[in-house]
């Protein structure tokens, strides 16, 4: 069997399972938000039951519309934090504790590798970066999750894609996702599972392998797993009280299809509105001018990410009439960027830098665009207003040519700022 | 359970945000987010929808977040029962957990016209195109699916094993 297979099998109590089984599995780990947690809530109200299944299998996340943006928004965020007083849950990271979900659950522990994990929250799959089968669902999903612990799953078929070659400096984890899903394109994954293996993962820092595994979903996929190794079991035993067993794909697994990577000579890429799969060399969106940059988010807003901004934007100044916004992923990559003087680059540069929120990359607040704005953003999704105005636009970079067009004022390959 | 109505049509990859934008999700009013669904795209879709309407899409529909306000959006401004080339897996159980039929049907984006009025058969899995005649075979729903939506929804379901334990 492969990791799919394999953790899908021990959930559901299974020796063996084959794709396309329908199995009822026990969910190890459940996150909602403030954003889906309302409905959740509603949800379990309706359901009738008075005690969710295990307290401490549930992690509460504020991380959308912080500080509340609205009183509506207020009042959600205090219900969710009345329900966790009422049920028992602890691990609620409220402002100031915790930041964008799918950083703070692994970087507080609750992402094991070998565990069923389950969010409300697409981009759920991130956790698969560190051997998780990881997934998003619904509110009402998660509220029978919450009464039972347990979740019908239909085993996918798995695509391994085997990567090999060095990613230079400027050619990041981030353009070989977006090549990834230019290439199976928008739906092309879906119900599938995708597997990354060869050197480059092997190579690759738990921050790339994260960034890669957000992505998983923008071509459909049900998740994305990066076998673990020794790197994975470091980051999640420096950070979890709980045991695990990491689990990895048999020799002769059954996998749908096989795809092999070189990224040699690979260039930063960027994903043009209004989809994913819509992906072109930055040095051929030269004349695409921009009014607002955004580097943040569950896909690129991390210490590896920012360290890259910073070394574009030092000594620089943005463009005049471009505004950038930072959002460090979490209070602890907030506190990690002060310590190396990265606020003070961002700052002097002439960015914004606020709290760690998802608010920009879903137009919730803290920077929307208006009609006819045009934006390039770290985050994982270019759709029609997605950011703020059905007439912006959203252009998906890596952290570097982010920071890089911030600079020019139009799209910039980072590698040819370095040769002005 | 069969469902007769007219269709309104929609291209393939529609996504969670043009379905419901983000800055709509602090809502939890189905009524509320029925007024905003498919904003991003035709802002007079409930409109159209109102009488209750088939939606007939094409591929990936649903794709990106995991909203559930975005069925709930499509269900509360009319639309009965969504059949697509294909569907982005959380919106699919989303719209089944909430109680909206959806169903799997290769090729009726290309032999369906918008109006043409079709009728569904759930448990069969059979879409018949009244205005043109043509019949169609879609994926058979599972029948625990199925069961699902006949008792409307994942919260009355859950609802029953809660009561019976």
């Amino acid at each position: 069997m492969n990791i799919f297979e394999k953790i899908l099998a021990r959930a559901s109590g299974k020796r063996e399972v084959t794709p396309g089984d329908i199995v009822e599995a026990n969910i190890d780990m459940a996150m909602i938000h403030d954003l889906t947690g309302p409905l959740t809530l509603d949800s379990f109200k309706k359901i009738g039951a008075s005690k969710v299944w295990d307290p401490n299998r549930i992690v509460i996340i504020f991380d959308h519309l912080i500080p509340a943006s609205t009183i509506r928004a207020a009042t959600h965020q205090k219900n969710l934090r009345e329900f966790a007083r009422e049920q028992g849950i602890r691990s609620l990271y409220d402002i100031g504790q915790g930041g964008v979900c799918h950083q703070v659950f692994h970087e507080r522990g609750y992402a094991r590798p070998g565990e069923l994990i389950v969010g409300a929250d697409s981009h759920t799959c991130t956790y698969g970066a560190l051997g998780a089968f990881a997934t998003g669902i619904g509110s009402t999903e998660m509220a029978a999750v919450f009464t039972t612990g347990k979740m019908w799953f239909k085993v996918p078929k798995v695509i391994k894609i085997c990567v090999r070659g060095k990613l230079r400096k400027y050619t990041t984890p981030k353009d070989l996702i977006l090549k990834i899903i230019g290439d199976l394109g928008e739906g092309g994954a879906i119900y599938k599972g995708l597997e990354f293996t060869g050197q480059t993962f092997k190579e690759m820092s738990i921050d790339g392998r994260l960034t890669v595994c957000n992505m998983v979903v923008e071509a459909g996929a049900k998740a994305g797993i990066v076998p673990p190794d020794n790197k994975t079991i470091t980051y999640v035993r420096a950070r979890t009280r709980g045991t695990f067993k990491p689990v990895l794909s048999d020799e002769g697994a059954r996998y749908e299809n096989v795809l092999e990577y070189d990224v040699t000579g690979f260039q930063p890429l960027v994903a043009c509105p209004p989809t994913v799969d819509n992906v072109r060399p930055a040095s051929e969106l030269q004349n695409v001018s921009i009014d607002q940059v955004f580097i943040g988010s569950c896909t690129n807003g991390r210490m590896e990410d920012l360290r890259l901004a910073a070394s574009i934007l030092k000594g620089r100044r943005i463009n005049e009439g471009v505004r950038m916004i930072i959002s460090p992923a979490s209070q602890e990559i907030y506190k990690e960027c002060l310590r190396e003087g990265l606020l003070r680059i961002f700052t002097e540069a002439g960015a914004v830098v606020t709290n760690a929120t998802c608010g920009p990359c879903l137009g919730g607040h803290m920077g929307l665009l208006a009609p006819g704005e045009v934006c390039i953003s770290t985050s994982n999704r270019n759709f029609v207003g997605r950011m703020g105005s059905p007439q912006s636009k959203v252009y998906l970079a890596n952290p570097a040519t982010a920071a890089a067009s911030g600079v020019t004022g139009h799209i910039t390959d980072p590698n040819e700022l370095r040769r002005r | 359970m069969t469902i007769t109505a007219k269709t309104l049509k929609l291209g393939n990859n529609i996504n969670t945000d043009v379905i419901i934008p983000g800055r709509y999700l602090e809502s939890i009013d189905p009524e509320e987010l029925g007024r905003h669904a498919l904003e991003g795209l035709d802002p007079t879709f409930p409109n159209k929808a109102k009488e209750g309407v088939i939606l007939v899409a094409g591929k990936n529909f649903g794709c990106g977040s995991s909203r559930e306000q975005a069925p709930i959006a499509l269900k509360s401004a009319g639309v009965r029962c969504i059949i697509a080339e294909s569907f982005a897996r959380i919106f699919f159980r989303n719209a089944i957990n909430i109680g909206l039929p959806a169903l799997e049907c290769e090729g009726i984006s290309r032999t369906t016209s918008e109006g043409d009025t079709l009728s569904v058969d759930l448990a069969n899995g059979i879409v018949a195109n009244k205005t043109t005649g043509t019949v169609m075979r879609a994926t058979p729903t599972p029948q625990f699916i199925l069961k699902l939506i006949e008792e409307g929804g994942l919260i009355p379901h859950v609802r029953a094993l809660v009561e019976r334990s």
